[in-house]
């Protein structure tokens, strides 16, 4: 494979990325409509319709195209590692043209807009060397909105469970209607300050509906969703039984004396895709 | 008690009209709207400040908190996608572009504070939300780009956009001109029942 073809795999990624939410999304908002009524039940009929426009008529679901972040397992055989960097880079720029997609690279200091999604750190690549031949990239890309909605607190390691559900749930409550509800929420607990809100990125990726494998952790997540849900901030912050389509926790190992816990909010459009890259040439989608 | 049936309102918006619309109604708009975001909000609070006069009329306008995609193509303007970004980082500045412009209808997203619920109270102006994250959706009631301003100076995201719209909406009055505020209302609500769940 040529490096131009892995760019246009990574721009088709995008753009998958960018106009087609995950079908367990899209169920998800489906199943939350039968329960909501009047404004929720209109509202997410709006976004329901505006996730099939996007679709049929090739258009980003929302102006907001995010931050693109991707997370990457590349086997440390894999034949073109050398030119994964080049070619993310170059996919950025042509899908920024062609989808088109807003740019959303300021200089903080200056505020000049690079136009073109490439910037210090921007865009986003966490890279994990795995064995083998094989490169797994999964994009997320998640907007303003919902990121200016991020919080850490470093917990005292006496603290509760219980205590962290309060700070998770009263987050949730206090966000309200900002991060674009019904929202997906990932938490990291554990690890250090930047893991904590890492792992709570990268929870985000694990499909709706599917409970962490251990049981305490399971639990906590289903009783922060019921409650969340008990609020009655609802769709878009104006009431009803879907504040969030579900909760995801990510643990990680911390120091004896810190127990940071991170909270990552991504909206309804909850934009993530994958795609894998065999040794061997060949491509595969997973959805 | 809010109603079912959806209100159209024609741009611009007299004040008078604005009276019959509670916290909870649901309004259409028809005709010309505005985007400002954060950064045309400063300039244009800037222009009135210094008393000079802004490129477009907002007397009982309608504009909207958004950075929409456009791409100018051989016919014009074309915008891809364009809802609503959130509306509590205009906070600060939305009380005295209200009171300097008397702009009638504000749409966004997430609600707003006090201070904009106090100076619709005071000027007669709605502040209505639209379904978040639904760009495609409302770029397809966006008939015409009518112009743009400031672009070269604040880029896409941040210009002001005058854009032809046709039955834009569902737009859920947030806030009415009776200063009721109906995202606050919710969440202070959703605290008391968090606060009687845990202890």
């Amino acid at each position: 494979m040529k490096q131009t073809e892995l760019e246009q795999i990574i721009t088709e990624l995008i753009k998958k990325t960018e106009m087609f939410l995950p079908d367990e999304v899209v169920s998800h908002i489906k199943k939350a409509i039968k329960k909501e009524t009047k404004i929720g039940k209109t509202i997410l009929q709006s976004i329901l319709k505006n996730i099939n426009l996007a679709k049929n008529t090739h258009r980003p679901i929302c102006q907001d195209t995010g931050t693109l972040t991707f997370f990457i397992q590349m086997g440390s055989e894999f034949p073109l590692r050398d030119k994964l960097k080049k070619a993310l880079l170059n996919a950025v720029e042509k899908a920024t043209k062609e989808v088109p997609l807003r740019s959303n690279t300021v200089d903080p200091i200056t505020n000049k807009n690079t136009g073109n999604n490439i910037g210090n750190y921007i865009p986003y690549i966490d890279l994990e060397i795995t064995n083998g031949r094989d490169c797994e990239i999964t994009l997320l890309a998640k907007g303003g909105g919902s990121e200016n909605m991020s919080k850490l607190k470093m917990f005292n390691p006496t603290d509760s469970l219980d205590d962290i559900k309060k700070f998770v749930v009263n987050h949730i409550v206090e966000a309200a209607g900002k991060p674009c509800p019904p929202t997906i929420v990932g938490v990291g607990i554990g690890g250090t300050s930047d893991l904590a809100l890492k792992i709570a990125k990268k929870a985000l990726l694990r499909p709706l509906g599917e409970r962490h494998s251990d049981k305490t952790v399971s639990k906590l997540e289903k009783e922060i969703i019921e409650l969340a849900n008990k609020s009655g901030i609802g769709p878009m912050g104006l009431g009803g039984k879907t504040t969030v389509l579900d909760v995801h926790i990510e643990i990680g190992h911390r120091h004896p004396a810190s127990l940071p816990v991170g909270v990552v909010m991504q909206c309804w459009a909850h934009r993530y895709g994958k795609v894998k890259i065999y040794g061997d040439g060949r491509v595969e989608w997973p959805r | 008690m809010a109603k079912v049936e959806e209100i159209l309102l024609e741009t611009p918006v007299d004040k008078k009209t604005l009276k019959k619309l509670e916290a909870g109604d649901m309004i259409r708009i028809n005709g010309t709207i505005f985007t400002f975001r954060d950064k045309a909000h400063q300039k244009a609070i800037e222009f009135y400040k210094r008393k000079k006069k802004l490129p477009v009329d907002l007397n009982n306008a309608v504009i909207i908190h958004c950075g929409p995609i456009a791409k100018k193509t051989k016919e014009g303007w074309k915008i891809f996608s364009a809802g609503p970004t959130t509306s509590m980082r205009m906070e600060k500045l939305e009380e005295g572009f209200i009171k300097y412009s008397n702009i009638s209808v504000i749409i966004g997203k997430g609600g707003m504070g006090e201070s904009t619920a106090k100076a619709c109270r005071k000027f007669n102006v709605v502040y209505c939300t639209f379904p978040g994250g639904s760009g495609a959706l409302a770029a397809s009631y966006i008939k015409k780009v009518k112009d743009v301003f400031w672009l070269e100076e604040l880029g896409m995201p941040e210009a002001l956009w005058v854009f032809e719209v046709e039955n834009f909406g569902p737009l859920i009055v947030t806030i009415d001109i009776r200063g009721r505020n109906l995202t606050e209302e919710i969440k202070v609500r959703a605290k008391e029942r968090i606060s009687s769940y845990i202890k």
